[in-house]
């Protein structure tokens, strides 16, 4: 989905707050809120896929305001409550308020029904694709072209595992873009690596 | 009226929140404080960046080590003992040298090889870091007091998929000779995620 999360290359943003040696959690509460979905990923309750796209889905605004581990709660208690392991109506009169979630997801899909192996060296183009469920391609690659570097072990497909749908795991590709290509007269120089799953990729043409 | 009812209501705090989901899970039977206290032990006592800091100091002292860091990361640092969740089917480990600068980011959420390297910092998660690692490199990195002279190449690499990248710092060269425990000692996550050169 063209989300509120796909940062890559969005402008107006300012400067990094960093500091040498920070740190990963600012409040106890944090450090149970990640231990609390990584747990449930290890009951097997939902995978890493629909974890990631239940914060995808999260209303744009409270997306943006909401802190890292406030996200990472937020899509917890939506998968709970989505799968039925915990009631909405439960969860917000323990809290004593109201507990935000996520929105509804749309339906997911199986693997390009042609997918071309690809060898380091070859130039590729991303497809000019759009997809209202959960992927991993970021929106700045979106058919731009670029150079296979390397190729990955087979992965879940993201596009289907988020969504409980069948599909192949598939390899995904390092492929190396130039930043000039990606945003035109408007980057600095620099080569860009995305691993990208096979099923976004088509050759480029001559 | 359930909507009317949800309307009035402020929203709860994050602490309610968390203990809401934990105390629900409990009493589902499925002994969620007790998976927190594992695993919050694991993110904070045992997926540290000293992980990654032993096997920079190997590759510096072992080349043939380093050769098979270079092939196989995930292969590699299973022989000092370090794990990687089963979702992460691969680690690559990115070298820097005089004239090049790898960096590390992932602009769709926050992935990281956490467990060698350590959680993300705060600022690797934030927004601005996410949207303009990729676009102006050279300016977010000067920014963070790495200020690379125009002839070093930057290499941005953002974790899309569940392949985890790492980078490997460049030795000091007045370092050279030192035992690999003070050398790990050296180590910062920063310099593994290629933020900074030591």
């Amino acid at each position: 989905m063209d989300g509120m999360h796909d940062m890559g290359g969005r402008q107006g943003f300012g400067p990094i707050r960093f500091t040498h040696d920070a740190k990963a959690f600012h409040a106890e509460w944090e450090v149970r809120a990640n231990s609390l979905y990584a747990f449930a990923v290890r009951l097997g309750i939902f995978n890493m896929d629909e974890y990631r796209h239940a914060i995808e889905r999260m209303d744009p605004r409270h997306y943006l305001a909401a802190s890292y581990y406030e996200r990472s709660l937020t899509s917890l208690a939506t998968l709970l409550v989505e799968k039925g392991v915990l009631s909405r109506d439960d969860i917000e009169r323990r809290a004593g308020g109201s507990f935000p979630l996520a929105r509804p997801s749309a339906a997911g899909r199986a693997n390009a029904p042609h997918r071309e192996h690809f060898a380091p060296g070859d130039r590729v183009r991303v497809k000019e694709d759009h997809f209202p469920g959960h992927t991993r391609m970021p929106g700045y690659i979106r058919g731009k072209c670029g150079v296979v570097v390397s190729e990955s072990p087979a992965y879940p497909f993201p596009d289907a595992h988020a969504h409980g749908v069948e599909a192949q795991d598939e390899p995904t590709y390092d492929v190396r873009f130039r930043s000039e290509d990606l945003w035109p007269n408007s980057s600095e120089p620099a080569l860009v690596h995305v691993g990208v799953f096979q099923s976004y990729l088509e050759r480029a043409p001559e | 009226m359930p909507d009317q009812d949800r309307v009035v209501k402020s929203t709860a705090s994050m602490e309610q929140r968390v203990d809401a989901i934990q105390a629900a899970l409990d009493e589902r039977g499925l002994e969620a404080s007790k998976g927190v206290e594992e695993l919050a032990h694991l993110a904070q006592d045992v997926w540290t960046p000293k992980n990654g800091a032993r096997v920079v100091a190997r590759a510096w002292v072992d080349p043939e080590f380093r050769k098979r860091l270079l092939a196989n990361g995930r292969a590699a640092v299973e022989e000092l003992g370090f794990t990687m969740p089963k979702h992460h089917r691969h680690l690559v480990v990115l070298e820097n040298t005089a004239k090049v600068q790898n960096v590390i980011c992932c602009t769709l959420c926050s992935c990281t090889a956490f467990t060698i390297i350590g959680l993300p910092p705060d600022w690797y998660k934030d927004l601005e870091y996410r949207s303009r690692v990729v676009r102006e490199s050279r300016t977010v990195l000067k920014e963070m007091g790495l200020d690379l002279t125009p002839d070093v190449e930057i290499r941005v690499w953002d974790t899309t998929a569940d392949t985890r990248y790492m980078v490997l710092p460049e030795q000091p060269p007045e370092t050279v000779g030192w035992s690999e425990e003070r050398l790990a000692d050296i180590v910062t996550r920063d310099s593994m995620i290629g933020v900074a050169r030591l």
